[in-house]
């Protein structure tokens, strides 16, 4: 690769355009091998502020009825059932990536939710869940007086 | 223990996607992921079932070129006003794949759906590859 660009480099060899073509190339390189890594399932994402939390994950293919999410004072559980393709008899695989099944995962949270304020949703294959932080565990801001 | 139930979500703008031209750099700093894919094959068709979660019938290309299909998703990336992102166990990013096709596709006949997050293709097969009886006669 970098001998045969030798010759064309000339007099108007500009470095700084090779290494950009040369990032440009390991780029490319990387990008086949971002393949998930397998750990717990499924992933989830947490953004938080301070009075609430949106999780996030990725369940492509799941229905509403194939989910099943409760809290319990501070700990979160994601339970469901991916269902395969609907396959025929007779279908001969040539690939087979897509992962089917039960699951079933606990996270704990970082404070109690108000469960009956919590909401889900699910669309294009993402769960998005809004867990608020419980009234009673806000944290409380005390003023201070000056003692005069 | 409470149970949440699971509602629809509000609109998100959705990016919309155009063929790529050749080899065109993105402009955008995101990772580009290849779709976890199911392949199989019937007697009338070829069946593409590709996972590509955030993904919906705006926001997905799939196009023929020489032979070789292309499936790419544009994904937006997750904000949330007034959060930050405390835990990360997966990056959101596009979806690209592509797949040599063989002469026995009939490439006008291809269909494509995408429910929730799901791409599926069906590529039938041209008449002409199609399994066929050949009655004998009596002589």
């Amino acid at each position: 690769m970098f001998w045969t660009d030798l010759d064309r480099m000339g007099w108007n060899w500009d470095p700084y355009r090779e290494m950009r073509r040369l990032r440009r190339q390991m780029n490319r390189l990387m990008d086949g091998y971002s393949v998930r890594r397998a750990g717990e399932f499924p992933a989830v994402n947490v953004w938080a502020s301070a009075d609430k939390m949106i999780l996030t994950s990725e369940l492509p293919g799941m229905n509403t009825d194939d989910l099943d999410i409760s809290i319990q004072g501070n700990s979160l559980t994601l339970k469901g059932t991916r269902q395969p393709d609907e396959y025929k008899e007779g279908d001969v695989f040539h690939r087979q990536e897509r992962l089917s099944g039960s699951f079933s995962r606990t996270l704990q949270l970082p404070f109690e939710v108000d469960a009956a304020k919590a909401k889900a949703c699910l669309e294009r294959g993402v769960l998005q869940l809004t867990l608020p932080r419980s009234e009673k565990e806000k944290p409380k801001k005390i003023s201070v007086k000056s003692e005069s | 223990m409470a149970n949440i139930e699971i509602q629809k979500c509000e609109a998100k703008p959705v990016e919309k996607v155009e063929s790529p031209a050749g080899e065109m750099e993105r402009t955008q700093d995101k990772v580009t992921f290849i779709p976890r894919s199911d392949i199989y094959e019937r007697e009338d068709a070829l069946v593409v079932v590709a996972d590509m979660p955030g993904v919906d019938e705006k926001s997905v290309d799939i196009h023929v070129e020489r032979k070789v299909l292309t499936i790419t998703g544009r994904v937006p990336a997750d904000e949330f006003e007034g959060h930050r992102l405390a835990y990360a166990e997966y990056e959101a990013g596009d979806f690209e794949r592509s797949f040599n096709l063989s002469d026995e596709v009939d490439i006008d006949k291809i269909e494509a759906t995408v429910k929730q997050g799901v791409l599926r293709l069906v590529l039938p097969k041209a008449e002409a590859a199609l399994p066929k009886k050949i009655a004998v006669k009596a002589g």
